[in-house]
């Protein structure tokens, strides 16, 4: 029985009245440094013409490139606004669509959408309507898939770094916990079966039961297509561990730009017995990044678990996307012609700004994640900082917020175990933002190494991942000199 | 936790939908089907949404602001759809409540926020006093993901079903006796299933008794732009902010998916005075954001404050027409009374007890579900029997009138008035029923 007792009438009643654990608590996410970051852009948003000292945001991973083709597409296709037309039985699109709220979602959409992830797939993979669960996004997606696939106290494996949003969607209000596989520049970031294990071995002695395998495929904030032989150890992974699962969140697999993107499903397709793990294998999209419509709140799960489909559906009524918005983006994913040449347009551009932000950094001695895929870079800026820890990481970040004027996010925040590293977004500003940001970079390097002459002793190692790294760059990517030498940082 | 029924949907309510779903009628193409009275939606007035809409295609177009409005994701809202929110909501109060438009929380839906108010004011395991009989769906939607408990607060027909401190009280001593920490309690203002506003006394008496004992109140008013005859509503928020040192712990849920007919549109709020809980509403509504798009088309049709007067006048008199000819149909031809007093919903509660009682047996569940099946297979109506909404006393069924046509309305009445049994029986019980 809650212990406060109304104050009496001459008292000035001002006890906060008690709330839930959930509802004090800060583990969602929303980490100082992110925060820190955001407010200072608020006081001071860049801004080519008014306020071209400005902070320019490149903690964003949204996607902004590719709207006029929106525009354009919008203005021949009106219907789709739909809401003056008369629908086929006569009654107006507008009452049938204001009454739909079937949580199987709109036929119409569904098939499209099916039909636009197929086809993100090289129609490697085939995606049934009726295995897809609509959801208000994909954060919503992850956390109703984790209710599905997790009680209270189980726990998720999770390769660092990560989306930082994932601490706050899958443990928040699921009581679920994230135990991280740690990661390392050494090997390119990329998950291996050692670390896997690792992270097994490190959930059980906590204690927790590991009901699965969370993998961001493309990565992020690493900007990576996960590697076909990693998929098939993955798989393999969660095939050879009866009780667990595999989520693959492919929320910018539209953001692939070589064609190298390999679905999780695709690897379950070639296994000799796919039926051994099919239905431990679940997919996560949305049109957030691809499309850059985030406002639109249009997540999707993927499942061909039946059981997880049926659970799924009726969680997704606590997130159902709006009929309104259905019907825009059913005529608009519909649209074969469109969608052909949306994808490879906006494949191209996204390349081209990438492109653009590697070399801007590669000339100021500042080496990337070499990558094909995303909304930003994963950059290694560790040879500036003043010290080789977090402290240093941190210490370096806010000079790049204050003094140089840009918000980035520090690796810390994305759970990274080696300090230095920094996500950079580039898809989320004109071409001569992003010309300003970098400009204001190369001055900051100038004078910092004016400073320290560290960056100049670094030994050149490419990382294991060579395959997506551009041929013949001559920065200088300083690696920890031995991990077994690191101790853990605070 | 996806494999247990918790999600309530093994229940007779959904059963009806399911005989509807198999056989719905269709006035051409299958007059014989069966129609759904179990779906309280509202139908009555889309015209007026839709030639506001023809009347200003800049609320269903993007105009210049396509990108700007596809990026919005912020978890406060477009400010102009709250504001018209805000606006609406003391529209529909009269103007005696006011609401602050930063003090709204947008969810997709009702459904969402009553899930939300209960993850932030509840922990698993602790239970929210909630009166019957109640919304089906709150079983689901304050329980499932949550593992929060309800305990229901007994309301019978002896006073019309009206929530009592007594009743409080003595769910509260159930609560207790069990270990279970209380946190809450959740009323619907206008009620669904009764169909009517809840008193002021009463409202004021449930203030009382969670100021007393430290707990939250949650007010789903859901149903409040559908008040067609007097009293008119009392908001909690009006009683609120009157007693100052309450406004804390009151807590209303708003939707557009009743007062506007718009469920597809995914459209709630939660509304609280109280900083905390705005602050943590606003962080889990990440899980649960109002479509962008959607903001902008209806903060264009809100903020036309003339439109939505004219609006919610209209429908009003619309649900009150409907509602005065159904209960007068049922009473004629049927021999059915309504609750006395009803006067808000989309829907009527029928006492149907005589129809369940032979000589010397007495009302069961069994029996009214006997019932419900004979008037879904033989009357080929969809009704909802009082079941399946807690409610204590067999008998009594929650039936929707707004979701069709006058014409289907007038087929489904005519069908309800020739399955009951006529004969000398019928007047003798009525006698000792009637309220």
């Amino acid at each position: 029985m809650v212990s406060q007792v109304v104050a009496a009438a001459d008292e000035k009643p001002q006890q906060q009245l008690l709330l839930s654990k959930k509802a004090g608590c800060n583990s969602h996410g929303q980490d100082s440094s992110y925060f820190l970051g955001w407010q200072e852009y608020e006081k001071n948003p860049f801004d080519l013409v008014s306020n071209p000292s400005g902070i320019i945001q490149m903690g964003l991973a949204e996607n902004q490139l590719s709207f006029d083709l929106l525009e354009d597409w919008l203005e021949k296709n009106p219907h789709a606004l739909g809401l003056r037309q008369e629908g086929n039985s006569g009654a107006s699109v507008f009452r049938d669509l204001a009454l739909f709220q079937d949580y199987h979602g709109l036929p119409a959409f569904k098939n499209a959408l099916a039909r636009f992830m197929s086809e993100q797939r090289g129609h490697r993979v085939v995606f049934e309507p009726s295995n897809i669960v609509l959801t208000a996004g994909a954060t919503s997606a992850n956390e109703a898939l984790m209710f599905c696939l997790a009680d209270q106290g189980d726990a998720f494996l999770i390769p660092t770094p990560y989306y930082p949003g994932f601490d706050r969607d899958l443990k928040w209000r699921t009581g679920a916990e994230i135990v991280p596989v740690h990661c390392s520049s050494a090997d390119g970031f990329r998950v291996t079966r050692a670390a896997l294990d690792d992270a097994y071995r490190r959930a059980q002695r906590q204690r927790l039961r590991v009901k699965g395998v969370l993998i961001t495929n493309p990565s992020n904030p690493l900007g990576t297509t996960v590697p076909r032989a990693d998929l098939e150890m993955i798989v393999g992974f969660v095939a050879a561990n009866k009780g667990i699962h595999l989520i693959s969140d492919e929320i910018y697999a539209g953001t692939a730009f070589s064609d190298e993107f390999v679905s999780a499903l695709e690897i379950v397709a070639e296994l000799d017995n796919p039926t051994d793990v099919s239905d431990r294998v679940h997919v996560v999209y949305s049109l957030s990044k691809d499309l850059g419509l985030p406002g639109f709140r249009v997540g999707a799960i993927y499942s061909s678990n039946a059981g997880v489909v049926s659970a799924a559906t009726k969680m997704s009524s606590f997130g159902l996307v709006s009929s309104q918005t259905q019907y825009l983006l059913a005529a608009l994913l519909g649209d074969k012609e469109f969608t052909k040449g949306y994808v490879a347009e906006n494949k191209r551009r996204i390349k081209e700004r990438h492109d653009q932000l590697v070399e801007g950094l590669r000339e100021m001695g500042i080496g990337c994640l070499g990558s094909n895929a995303g909304l930003f870079c994963w950059v290694d800026m560790g040879h500036l900082m003043r010290s080789r820890s977090f402290a240093g990481e941190m210490e370096l970040w806010k000079k790049v917020v204050f003094e140089v004027g840009l918000n980035i996010s520090p690796g810390s925040s994305c759970h990274c175990r080696e300090p230095g590293w920094f996500r950079v977004c580039f898809a989320n500003m004109s071409a001569k933002t992003l010309d300003v940001a970098m400009e204001r970079l190369r001055s900051f390097v100038e004078s910092s190494s004016n400073v320290t002459r560290r960056a100049a002793a670094a030994a050149a190692v490419l990382p294991a991942r060579s395959i997506s790294c551009p041929l013949a760059i001559k920065w200088a990517l300083r690696l920890t000199p031995s991990t077994a030498d690191r101790k853990a940082e605070r | 936790m996806a494999t247990s029924a918790m999600h309530g949907e093994d229940s007779p309510y959904f059963a009806g939908w399911r005989a509807y779903d198999e056989d719905p009628y269709d006035s051409i193409t299958n007059p014989k089907g069966v129609i759904q009275m179990g779906l309280a939606e509202n139908q009555v007035s889309f015209d007026l949404l839709e030639d506001y809409l023809k009347e200003h295609p800049e609320a269903s177009d993007f105009g210049v602001g396509f990108r700007e409005n596809a990026l919005f994701q912020d978890y406060h809202g477009m400010k102009s759809f709250r504001k018209a929110m805000a606006s609406f909501m003391e529209t529909i109060r009269g103007g005696k409540a006011k609401f602050d438009p930063d003090h709204i929380v947008l969810t997709a839906g009702a459904t969402a926020a009553n899930e939300l108010l209960t993850f932030i004011i509840a922990d698993p395991g602790d239970a929210l006093l909630v009166p019957t009989p109640y919304y089906p769906g709150f079983d689901r939607d304050l329980r499932w993901r949550t593992g929060v408990n309800i305990v229901p607060v007994r309301c019978d027909s002896a006073n019309g079903f009206r929530l009592t401190a007594g009743a409080l009280q003595a769910a509260y001593d159930v609560a207790v006796a069990a270990g279970t920490r209380v946190r809450g309690v959740l009323i619907t203002n206008p009620s669904n299933p009764l169909g009517v506003t809840i008193d002021r006394a009463v409202l004021a008496d449930a203030i009382e008794f969670v100021a007393r004992n430290d707990l939250h109140l949650i007010s789903d008013e859901i149903y409040s732009g559908s008040v067609f005859a007097a009293p008119d509503l009392v908001s909690v928020a009006e009683l609120a902010t009157a007693a100052a040192e309450h406004e804390q712990r009151v807590h209303v849920v708003y939707s557009l998916s009743k007062d506007m007919g718009l469920p597809g549109f995914r459209v709630g709020v939660v509304y609280s005075l109280n900083d905390a809980v705005v602050s943590a509403a606003r962080r889990m509504s990440s899980f649960t954001l109002v479509s962008s798009q959607t903001q902008r088309t209806l903060a264009a049709m809100l903020a036309d404050e003339a439109f939505a007067a004219a609006y919610v006048r209209s429908n009003r008199e619309r649900l009150r027409d409907r509602h005065a000819h159904v209960v007068a149909a049922l009473r004629r031809r049927a021999g059915v009374e309504c609750l006395r007093g009803g006067n808000a919903g989309l829907f009527v509660w029928v006492d149907m007890r005589w129809l369940l009682v032979g000589d010397g047996e007495a009302a069961t569940v069994e029996g009214e579900l006997r019932l419900w099946r004979r008037v879904v297979e033989e009357a080929r109506v969809n009704i909802s029997p009082g079941s399946s909404c807690h409610c204590d006393e067999p008998g009594w069924f929650r039936v929707c009138f707004a979701n069709m046509s006058m014409e289907t309305l007038d087929v489904a009445l005519e069908r309800l008035s020739c399955f009951v049994p006529t004969g000398a029986n019928t007047s003798r019980i009525q006698s000792g029923y009637i309220i």
